[in-house]
């Protein structure tokens, strides 16, 4: 009776956390969703500054992103597969890929953003209020959503470097790994907001 | 025996033991010290409002404390007592145990849920105490007052968005425990009301409250950035705010009041010594409530600017959402037909509930309907409605549900007495605190106004004596509630002769509820 240590639950249940999972998934696309209106509101209002805004960003930078996270989201897949066939080593190189190119993505979201800046285009700036109300709503979409996305980036760069630790030290393994998997799908969500951004943002012009 | 859960001793000592643990019974009982006292502290603001509206001109207040007092009586009732009122409070204690499982799905989380709750509400709460005087916006933040005032909105906004947070965990708990862990033979037509209407809830939760998150986001990058997005002089439209706003708060209504119907649901088989009457209806209009009150969220925005067509179809489906509400009471209703009812303290609180909701919902249609609206929009009747449906609705449940499983929480009973005493006591100045208010917004006067017009001083000097009444019942109930707790009478297993599985367990339940996972092989609502 008295081994139970604070509690006495020791359930494991891994279908139970992979439905826990996807309903926080739900949760993140709503909240995206949101965003997302707004977008859809703001461009159908002004069709011609948005047009010429977009126009405005590297289509190159942007779509060099997209490479990345797509080849991390493969990635971060193999390592789930890699664990479960007990290859230790093989899933902590591939966790390490998955996060030198999350590094890689957010160098790069640091250069485009600073180029921006450094022209004066930034919320609430002299120079993007001089602009039409258009281009100060896009330039306003275009910060929060890329930057809410980035700060999802930075959430599962953290994520996964526990993850990788939890490999090393042998807590995930073989039998036990759900936690890896779904930091995976989690980063799919990452994955998948920005295939949603990337072309709202640089390509629709 | 196991030990109960109120005398367990595990790795931590004292309050540790309590705000460390993951029992869901224990964090149950967190939840409702913390909503017990946010309630105290909401309404306590509410008399306050009372008072200062009991004559005309500033009787004990400015008009800008008048201000603050009622965003913080809305923000505090709303987000930090009756969103996670019934939920977390009665839905941690009770529904592993009533759908005969040892915890819910994820212990960890939902302590965390609480630690979360307890953060938000302190943020929320900073904003009286810090900064540039207490937020004055209302709890709606509407754009673009909510971004220009000087007052110290930022930290009620971001508190607002964490307790969101909270929320969430807990619904996303809910669904999955409901989803693994039924006991062995609990078809989901077997569950009991409770859980149905908590996952029903849990659902809203988790699809609603991430849009009201980004909608508060917004209006924090419009303070601190001044992004434009509801700011017209960038081309931001403030309507906009308005939509995203309430296309959760309207459900978020359905998160407090679906619950409440769950307890009422659990309350009158009960004591009616009867099964429900059409479970199945029952179940189905949770859900159905659930889906429609998604879409009906333009009725908070009759006179605000939408298309003709846009008021045509909230109208509409606020109409078609009153359905599966009558539904739930005529069933009620006739659960009571030719029972052999028992009249105990909870049964009062259940059928003044039933009583209250009506008139909070139908005078909810005469809101709905878009001419009617227009008259009484932004007036004192719309407060009125609220009140009875938010308070009357959540209320009533809320003290219906705590004096029913009351015993099976402490093991112990309440004075009869003085419950039924509380009760007719806080009815009674219910009923004159909000009564006249219906009256007072149909003649014309405004809410939100620390002041008012002479002719409206009769009816006022009436809502506000209701007021000092009902918070006389309430510290009746309270305090015979928390007396009883400690020296009450011992309890029974089942004292009420219920039928769901939390009678099966002793009082207090012990640690683990169950010694051994029950088999179910009835239907919830069977009585010898
Ligand atoms: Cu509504």
């Amino acid at each position: 009776m008295e081994q139970h240590s604070g509690h006495a639950l020791v359930h494991r249940d891994d279908e139970a956390s992979k439905i826990g999972m996807w309903l926080f998934i739900f949760t993140e696309l709503l909240l995206f969703g949101g965003l997302f209106v707004v977008y859809a509101v703001y461009r159908h209002l002004n069709p011609v500054a948005f047009h010429l805004a977009a126009e405005e960003l590297d289509v190159t930078v942007g779509t060099i992103n997209t490479v990345i996270l797509l080849v991390s989201s493969m990635t971060i897949a193999m390592a789930t597969s890699s664990i479960k066939l007990g290859n230790k080593r093989l899933t902590l190189l591939l966790l390490s890929i998955t996060m030198i190119l999350a590094i890689i993505f957010m160098v790069n979201k640091y250069f485009e953003w600073g180029g921006k800046i450094s022209h004066g285009i930034y919320p609430n700036s002299q120079t993007l209020l001089d602009l039409s109300q258009g281009d100060v709503l896009f330039f306003g979409l275009y910060y929060a959503m890329t930057g809410l996305h980035a700060l999802h980036i930075i959430v599962g760069l953290v994520i996964i470097a526990v993850m990788f630790f939890k490999v090393w030290n042998g807590s995930i393994n073989n039998d036990y790994n759900v936690q890896l998997e779904n930091s995976g799908l989690y980063w799919h969500l990452v994955d998948l907001i920005w295939i949603f951004l990337f072309p709202l943002f640089y390509l629709i012009t | 025996m196991e030990p109960n859960y109120l005398e367990y001793k595990g790795k931590y000592k004292g309050i540790f033991a309590w705000i460390f643990s993951t029992d869901h019974k224990r964090i149950g009982l967190l939840y409702l010290y913390a909503v017990g006292a946010f309630f105290c502290v909401g309404a306590l603001l509410g008399l306050l409002m009372k008072l200062e509206l009991i004559a005309p001109d500033k009787t004990i207040m400015e008009a800008q404390v008048y201000n603050s007092v009622f965003t913080l009586h809305g923000i505090t009732m709303i987000f930090l007592v009756v969103i996670p009122g019934l939920p977390a409070v009665f839905g941690n204690f009770l529904l592993p145990i009533m759908i005969g499982a040892k915890d819910v799905a994820f212990p960890k989380l939902n302590l965390l849920s609480w630690w979360v709750y307890v953060f938000g509400a302190l943020l929320a709460l900073s904003s009286q105490f810090m900064g540039s005087g207490p937020p004055d916006t209302g709890w709606t933040f509407y754009a673009p007052y909510s971004f220009q005032t000087q007052s110290n909105v930022l930290p009620a906004v971001m508190g607002a968005f964490v307790l969101g947070f909270s929320s969430i965990l807990t619904g996303l708990n809910f669904i999955v425990t409901m989803h693994r862990m039924r006991a062995p033979g609990m078809g989901w037509f077997r569950m009991p009301l409770f859980p149905w209407t908590l996952y029903a809830t849990a659902w809203i939760q988790l699809l609603a409250t991430p849009i009201v998150g980004i909608t508060l986001l917004m209006i924090v990058a419009e303070r601190t950035l001044g992004i434009g997005f509801f700011d017209p002089a960038k081309g931001g439209d403030p309507i906009l705010y308005q939509h995203l706003f309430w296309i959760y708060s309207h459900p978020a209504v359905y998160i407090m009041i679906l619950p409440a119907m769950g307890a009422i649901s659990e309350i009158l088989p009960t004591f009616s010594k009867k099964p429900i009457f059409g479970y199945k209806a029952l179940v189905f209009s949770s859900l159905a409530i659930a889906l429609v009150g998604y879409f009906v969220w333009g009725h908070h925005m009759f006179t605000a600017g939408m298309s003709g067509t846009a008021l045509y179809a909230f109208s509409f489906l606020t109409f078609l959402v009153a359905i599966p509400s009558a539904i739930k009471v005529f069933n009620w209703v006739s659960t009571l037909y030719k029972a052999s009812i028992d009249m105990q303290t909870p049964f009062y609180w259940a059928t003044s509930f039933i009583f209250v909701f009506m008139i909070g919902g139908f005078s909810g249609l005469v809101l709905g309907a878009l001419a009617t609206n227009v008259h009484v929009h932004d007036t004192a009747f719309v407060v009125a409605h609220f009140h009875f449906i938010v308070f009357g609705g959540v209320g009533y449940a809320f003290f219906g549900a705590i004096h029913y499983w009351f015993p099976k929480i402490w093991g112990r009973m309440y004075d009869v007495k003085w419950a039924n005493f509380g009760w007719l006591t806080f009815f009674i100045g219910y009923l004159a605190l909000y009564g006249p208010m219906f009256y007072l917004g149909l003649v014309g006067m405004p809410r939100r106004y620390f002041d008012y017009l002479p002719e409206y001083h009769g009816p006022n000097i009436l809502s506000s004596l209701g007021a000092i009444v009902m918070i006389g019942g309430l510290a009746i109930i309270i305090t015979n509630l928390i007396i009883s707790s400690r020296r009450g009478e011992t309890a029974k297993a089942n004292p009420w002769g219920g039928s769901t599985l939390e009678w099966t367990v002793p009082s207090p339940p012990p640690l683990e509820n169950f010694e051994e996972i029950p088999v179910v092989d009835k239907n919830p609502y069977e009585y010898k």
